[in-house]
């Protein structure tokens, strides 16, 4: 079973994050660690690479300045290696174009079974690139997975909606996005950081995968960022005094979020 | 409110920039382990540390620890998961001899690992601290059967250590204890006695513990000189590793605390039913000394205690800060309500804290650093070493336990009224941190040993030898144009401590009492003194990183050693006449008149 999970590294979310007014887009030059909803997918990938008891997983990610210290906790976790995908022509490329390049990273490799992400990143939120990988890849696509199992050549997913979840069945290989919180991520241990280092990782180029400058970064970009806009300020709260029945306000309160 | 974030940025400077972790990685020992792999390994931990074990202080304070009728222990929710979890991650084997499993890291790793776990949760991290105290005893005391035996369950953490000295009459003075140890004649004894304050003498997280407890054999001389050390597992172990006979120790009752309340203090019965079987831990007589390498593993952590708390305490009160409005601050519309962060005097609250937690930070870690390199050092270099962390023991639990305990004052400060509300939770950290100024050795005998046994080192000149790295240091100061005015307080302050240690070696001959009545004030001169002088190292340092400094770190680290240097420093210039004052006007009152 061999499992290719797309990984993004990205600002510490803890850290106020600071958008570039040049270029509209948030700024990355910062020291970048493992986006948590990333997590997810490879502890699922994990599991089920441990579950088949042969394969690995194999990491792949697109980063500035040759990022890797999100991959390293990634790595640390249990995944065996990497591609980290990193050039300066890349700067400003749209989720088309980091899909297409991911997806030329995964077909580099042979064997691959399963395609894992997660649903959207935790910084850019588009969540488009899961699906797009797919259509690249010529793949069949699910989203919003919130189980696994794979059973032969195939794969049974519970995929997650408003109701509750769809029985979803799926040949291999395919690509699944998972939603955050359906297993528990393991914390990597000291001993699986120290065998981290050792773990290769392969660095790749846009031109490496195919690629030339016009076809990536701001250049090859078909999506225009054509403004940004500071969130409006928290307002202050409406306080209910409760005369006994405020309960009633309550619920009309939710009532009106269309939540109950 | 309660999150912790673990500042990993200004560990690592330290670090570098003040402990030298790249000389204390060039040695052998430490042969394939570079800089990257302690930033990962402590990136993680922090992680851990945050995400795992920091959510359950609260827990631990709102919950003590609850003795059951049959003896058992319970800890507060969550204690057990957070535990089986650190367990499986392997991080309290980083420091110690791979032949036991151990990561054979250098030690500085280990206190900054410990940093993250205490400021996480001071309570939890007393356990694996223990644990680690026992272990480092075990290493250098213990026989090759017993290493094989304990270690290797010691170091994942899946057994854990324990310490017992004290006993209700033998406190400060524990030559006074009267447990006892009978040889049985097949090699093992039968230890019979009462133990105080034995922390997690007694819990539900491990299958086993491994007491190190200290009695006294048929005829042994009085004092400490008639004391051995014996090991005591609640458990014994079986000769394919398995779990045999409860030994005969109990726990018979656990302490009702002001703080810690996370953490079990038990009282230890030891042979109600005949006798708990034990092991002779070294030579007869040798218990104090095998303890000492416990104790003084162990001071240092109780040090780092007062930074780790502190500076936990400091991220919630500025937090508070930024978020509590009061008052039209200076320069503010009129009208309008300011965060209090705005205010003078609560800048300096923040301020003070803000210094003195990089002043601490740097003093426990390059006290680490002096024992990694009196290990892996040779001769008189490693001597060299080895009376740097002598001298830095003291000064780190004394003066730290004592700042942390001010500093998570000046946290509930800013707070104001909800300060002194539990439900902030500031609290907890105040009433926490107050016992690290009084166990392993009260801060007053802190103070004792720096003037009875570390000052007199070399007659007094490894203090001197210190001192001459001050003033290099300040020399260095002074010639930077924005640190000059830190330059100078720096040598001022080291003229004023030079004065007061050589009244101290000149005075303390004809009277004891000349040198125990200077001790405290002397501590906190002395210990600032240093602080003073690695703050410099620090300052200049940063200064070196000016031109690569995107979100202004490094700058900040000067301004704020340059506010102890300025507004900190010049305090312990002052103690010189509450040093060399004598103990004259301590005694000039009769107990009588003293009440």
């Amino acid at each position: 079973m061999n499992v290719v999970v797309c990984v993004k590294q990205i600002p510490d979310p803890a850290d106020p994050g600071a958008l570039d007014p040049g270029t509209k887009t948030l700024k990355r030059d910062v020291k970048l660690i493992l986006d948590e909803s990333d997590t997810y997918g490879v502890e699922m990938a994990l599991q089920l690479v441990d579950k088949a008891g042969e394969g690995s997983v194999h990491l792949v990610s697109m980063a500035p300045n040759n990022e890797r210290s999100g991959l390293a906790t990634a790595l640390a976790m249990g995944a065996a290696s990497a591609t980290l995908i990193s050039d300066p022509a890349l700067l400003g490329s749209d989720a088309l174009t980091t899909a297409k390049l991911l997806a030329a990273a995964i077909g580099e490799r042979d064997g691959v079974d399963l395609v894992i992400s997660g649903s959207e990143s935790s910084d850019g939120y588009t969540g488009t690139v899961p699906t797009q990988i797919a259509a690249v890849l010529d793949l069949p696509s699910i989203t919003a997975a919130k189980a696994i199992t794979v059973d032969g050549g195939q794969v049974q997913i519970q995929r997650q909606t408003n109701a509750g979840y769809d029985d979803v069945t799926c040949s291999l290989p395919c690509v699944v996005s998972v939603t955050a919180g359906v297993v528990e991520p393991r914390y990597p241990s000291f001993k699986g950081i120290m065998a981290a280092k050792s773990k290769p990782v392969d660095e790749r180029t846009a031109a490496d995968l195919g690629f030339d400058a016009g076809q990536v970064g701001w250049a090859g970009a078909g999506q225009e960022i054509v403004d940004i806009a500071a969130a409006p300020a928290r307002s202050a709260g409406e306080v209910v005094e409760d005369d006994g029945e405020s309960y009633t306000k309550v619920i009309e309160f939710l009532e009106n979020l269309k939540v109950i | 409110m309660d999150e912790y974030r673990p500042p990993l940025t200004d560990i690592l400077f330290v670090l570098r920039e003040v402990a030298g972790l790249d000389e204390v990685l060039a040695a052998p020992a430490f042969e394939g382990i570079d800089d990257d792999s302690v930033e990962m390994v402590l990136t993680e931990v922090g992680r851990f540390m945050a995400e795992v074990v920091a959510p359950t202080n609260r827990a631990g304070d709102q919950h003590p620890t609850v003795r059951n009728p049959d003896g058992t222990v319970t800890t507060a929710p969550g204690f057990k998961a957070a535990y089986d979890q650190y367990v499986a991650s392997g991080f309290g084997a980083v420091p110690f001899d791979p032949r036991w499993g151990g990561g054979g890291f250098p030690w500085i790793s280990a206190i900054a690992i410990q940093e993250l776990m205490t400021s996480a949760n001071m309570a939890f991290a007393l356990c694996p601290l223990l644990t680690q105290g026992a272990i480092d005893a075990l290493e250098h005391h213990g026989s090759e059967e017993q290493k094989d035996v304990y270690l290797p369950k010691m170091l994942t953490g899946e057994w854990t250590g324990t310490m017992n000295l004290t006993e209700p009459q033998a406190g400060s003075d524990v030559g006074a204890l009267t447990s006892k140890a009978e040889p049985v004649g097949d090699g093992s004894w039968k230890i019979t006695g009462q133990k105080i304050f034995i922390t997690y003498g007694e819990q539900d997280l491990t299958e086993n513990i491994v007491h190190l407890v200290l009695a006294r054999t048929p005829g042994a001389a009085p004092g400490t000189r008639g004391i051995s050390m014996f090991l005591v597992p609640k458990f014994l172990v079986n000769a394919d590793g398995s779990l045999g006979q409860r030994n005969d120790v109990t726990c018979v009752s656990i302490e009702h605390k002001l703080g810690i309340h996370g953490s079990p203090t038990c009282v230890l019965s030891y042979g109600d039913n005949g006798g708990a079987i034990g092991w002779l831990i070294g030579e007869e007589g040798d218990g104090m000394r095998n303890m000492f390498t416990m104790m003084n593993n162990a001071r240092l952590s109780v040090g780092l205690q007062g930074l780790a708390v502190a500076e936990r305490a400091y991220q919630q009160a500025l937090a508070y800060a930024q978020e509590r409005r009061q008052g039209t601050a200076v320069g503010a519309e009129r009208g309008t309500s300011s965060p209090i962060i705005d205010h003078a005097d609560v800048r300096r609250l923040l301020m003070t804290q803000r210094a003195w937690i990089d002043a601490m930070r740097c003093l426990v870690y390059a006290n680490a650093a002096a024992i990694d390199r009196s290990k892996t050092l040779a001769g008189a270099e490693a001597e060299a070493a080895r009376e740097v962390a002598e001298l830095y023991t003291p000064l780190s639990k004394g003066l730290c336990t004592d700042v942390g305990n001010e500093m998570t004052s000046l946290a509930v400060q800013i707070h104001g009224g909800m300060g002194f509300v539990e439900e902030t939770g500031i609290a907890q950290h105040y009433r926490d941190i107050r016992i690290a100024a009084i166990y392993e050795g009260t801060n007053g005998i802190q103070a004792a040993d720096l003037v009875g046994r570390k000052l007199p080192m070399r007659g007094g000149a490894v203090v001197g030898e210190q001192l001459d790295l001050v003033d290099a240091v300040a020399a260095q100061l002074a010639a930077t144009e924005d640190l000059k005015g830190f330059g100078q307080q720096l040598e001022a302050a080291s003229a004023a401590t030079r004065r007061a240690t050589q009244w101290v070696l000149t005075n303390a001959p004809t009277n004891p009492n000349n040198a125990l009545a200077a001790s405290s004030p002397y501590l906190r001169m002395l210990g600032t003194v240093v602080c003073g002088g690695l703050l410099g190292r620090a300052a200049l340092a940063a200064g070196a990183h000016a031109d690569a400094d995107p979100n202004g770190f490094y700058a900040a680290k000067r301004v704020s050693a340059r506010f102890f240097g300025e507004q900190i420093l010049p305090l312990a210039t002052a103690l010189e006449p509450a040093v060399t004052a004598g103990p004259d006007d301590l005694f000039a009152l009769t107990p009588a008149q003293l009440g």
